[in-house]
């Protein structure tokens, strides 16, 4: 049989610009998505080195991060100017910039999709490790740190050692009640957050074809939570038909010119990786992060895990300082696990679809006493489409707070946070601790589960509640 | 970046498994635009428990980090490095690292060396010692004399040794780029 090329490959081979043996590769860039966080040290390093941005046209920022999002001015004065440094930054180096109240801004991952930048075959790098996300439309898609950042819009360039692959097939289809995210946490509990070091993820399999892109989108944002650099999905006629008429897909024949090049991208028979997992969809529930990291999860249904349960000392370690954090017990069911706050937001699970699965199980309830419920759409644009749909007043009906677009607590680095003991569910990426605030417990779960928590004031299994059909 | 040949230092220990750079810079640094000035806010939200592990009086100026295994996982934020080596580390060797991580460290000249983690266990009873960390001679050498050699790319090896600037050695293929972008039209 013949080696195939497998997506990955294909991608990285039509992005070489110089190769020598003992050299990392020189790859070039598609689209360099900046955001105010992680760029204001990458253009001082230009403006030292009397450095231009070589290619403003393929470079877009937007203000998320830091981004209060209740109305009204900015009052932290280090948002404040590192917001500034982002507008006064994409000024001077010509830079493209969407910025708070332009009507276009939201969370980078959200609006690279959902403007249309993002397309099948590219390479995509930002200064934010969910940058893998775009994975979903079947681009190379990875975070960088700031030098990296830099060496992009000085060279539109970087130097990379190829990642091995990994394919990620998921066997099954998707059981009722389930969503992606369930299944991206699933994976990450079965593979561990070290399973993908080194790798980029491609996944595989019936439940992923089923997915909408918003699914995928979920399941490629979390890639870098097991560790693996990327996280890519062949694109198909979904992909295709999310992309056709956004702001800047190709239009009349450059589009049908488009969907060629694109259908090509897709992994080739016979192709050789370095690695195969496969994941029985069918298995799973809907998950519910017990730690502080996305790895330490369990199933609705079951129990807080026992330390002495681990064999290996440093995961026994691991174990215990997470229970410590989360003030858990052994053995708690994870359905008497009660909550203060609850976010429904973030790169993770903030589309439409998301808001949507929320509203079908907030609508016509309350939110249980003593909890805070937060939604945070992932853009400007999802905003005023829940809007039209009414998932606001669904939401603000049953006791949730409806903001305006940003990264909010999904990493509080704006008013957006939680305080110390508070235990939140969390439709985010990360249960890091201190992540949502200093000392806050943050249990990742999907929307709808989120919202189920919220009305509930523990955590309870979705698929046992009376859940109307989505409002639409 | 600063060429990194040698150094002795005293080695510090923080066996955990897992260190997300949420620790190891917590979000509320992540505001300011200035890249110096890090150290400062290292570990900050463990460094308020007096139990914390790098607050023993033993790894007062330490200059190497023993870690655990994937250390440096999740957030892409430089300003985990930036800390790091603001708060006077060179060093750090763990069983492996967050890949961004690593690609973050190697870009300022903060030295991640891989080693098995026995290796690592081994070397971690050193902790409060002095090390001498060779990256010329691929070796680190531990108070008993004995030399534990560890493997390290030999591209990146060079750029560490020479301190050389990346954009720089990137914009030499200039013509490559330039080539490749009028090829795409």
């Amino acid at each position: 049989m013949t080696v195939g090329k497998s997506l990955f490959e294909k991608i990285w081979d039509a992005h070489v610009v110089h190769e020598a043996k003992g050299e990392p590769t020189l790859l070039y860039v598609d689209l360099h998505l900046v955001h105010e966080v992680t760029s204001p040290q990458a253009f001082d390093g230009l403006r030292l080195a009397g450095r231009a941005v070589r290619r403003p046209d393929l470079t877009v920022a937007t203000m998320d991060h830091n981004v209060p999002t209740l109305p009204g001015p900015i009052e932290d004065p280090l948002a404040r100017a590192q917001l500034d440094a982002l507008r006064r930054n994409c000024e001077e180096f010509d830079v493209r910039l969407y910025a708070t109240g332009s009507g276009r801004e939201g969370i980078v991952h959200v609006i690279g999709p959902e403007l249309g930048l993002t397309q099948p075959g590219m390479t995509i790098v930002c200064g934010d490790s969910h940058t893998s996300t775009h994975g979903a439309f079947g681009a190379l898609a990875f975070g960088v740190g700031t030098s990296e950042v830099e060496h992009v819009l000085a060279a539109q360039t970087l130097p990379l050692v190829k990642p091995e692959q990994t394919l990620v097939r998921f066997d099954g289809s998707l059981p009722p009640g389930l969503t992606p995210k369930d299944v991206v946490l699933g994976m990450i509990g079965q593979v561990g957050v070290a399973g993908g070091v080194g790798h980029v993820f491609e996944y595989a399999g019936e439940a992923i074809r089923g997915f909408s892109m918003e699914g995928r989108m979920t399941l490629c944002n979390m890639s870098i939570e097991a560790g693996a650099r990327a996280g890519m999905v062949a694109p198909d006629d979904t992909t295709f038909g999310y992309l056709e008429r956004r702001e800047f897909a190709p239009t009349g024949g450059e589009w049908e010119r488009a969907l060629d090049r694109w259908r090509a991208f897709a992994s080739d028979d016979g192709v050789r990786y370095d690695r195969e997992i496969v994941v029985d969809v069918e298995a799973l529930e809907p998950q519910v992060t017990w730690g502080t990291n996305p790895g330490m999860v369990a199933p609705v249904g079951g129990v807080v895990p026992d330390p002495a349960q681990y064999a290996d000392p440093d995961d026994r370690g691991a174990v215990e300082r997470a229970l410590a954090y989360m003030a858990l017990e052994p053995g708690t069911p994870i359905g008497e696990i009660r909550i203060d706050r609850v976010f429904i937001g973030s790169c993770t699970n903030a589309r439409i679809e998301d808001l949507r699965a929320a509203a079908a199980v907030a609508s016509g309830k309350r939110v249980a006493p003593g909890v805070t419920a937060l939604v945070v759409p992932g853009s400007a644009a999802v905003k005023r489409l829940a809007e039209e749909e009414g998932l606001d007043r669904v939401f603000v009906a049953a006791g949730f707070e409806w903001r305006n677009a940003g990264c909010s607590m999904c990493l509080g680095m704006n008013p957006d946070v939680l305080q110390p003991g508070e235990r939140c569910a969390s439709t985010s990426n990360r249960n890091f601790e201190g992540r949502q605030g200093r000392l806050g417990r943050t249990h990742l779960v999907s929307p709808a589960m989120a919202a189920a928590a919220a009305i509930a004031g523990h955590f309870v299994d979705v698929r046992e509640l009376d859940v109307e059909a989505v409002p639409a | 970046m600063k060429p990194f040949t040698r150094r002795t230092a005293v080695a510090a220990v923080l066996d955990r498994a897992d260190v997300d750079t949420d620790q190891i810079m917590p979000k509320q640094f992540l505001k300011r635009i200035e890249r110096t000035g890090f150290g400062e806010f290292l570990f900050f939200d463990w460094a308020m428990d007096p139990g914390f592990e790098l607050n023993r009086p033993e790894y007062r100026g330490a200059g190497i980090l023993l870690a655990g295994r994937n250390f440096g996982c999740g957030s892409s934020r430089e300003h985990a490095p930036w800390g790091l080596q603001d708060g006077g580390f060179d060093v750090v060797i763990a069983p492996s690292f967050g890949d961004i991580f690593r690609q973050n460290c190697i870009k300022i000249g903060l030295v991640p060396i891989a080693l098995p983690a026995a290796q690592v266990k081994r070397l971690q009873q050193f902790g409060g010692r002095e090390l001498t960390v060779d990256l010329e001679q691929q070796t680190i050498e531990d108070p008993s004399g004995e030399l534990t050699p560890f493997p390290f790319d030999a591209f990146e090896r060079h750029r560490l040794l020479n301190g050389l600037d990346d954009i720089g050695l990137t914009l030499e293929h200039e013509d490559a780029i330039t080539a490749f972008e009028a090829a795409r039209g």
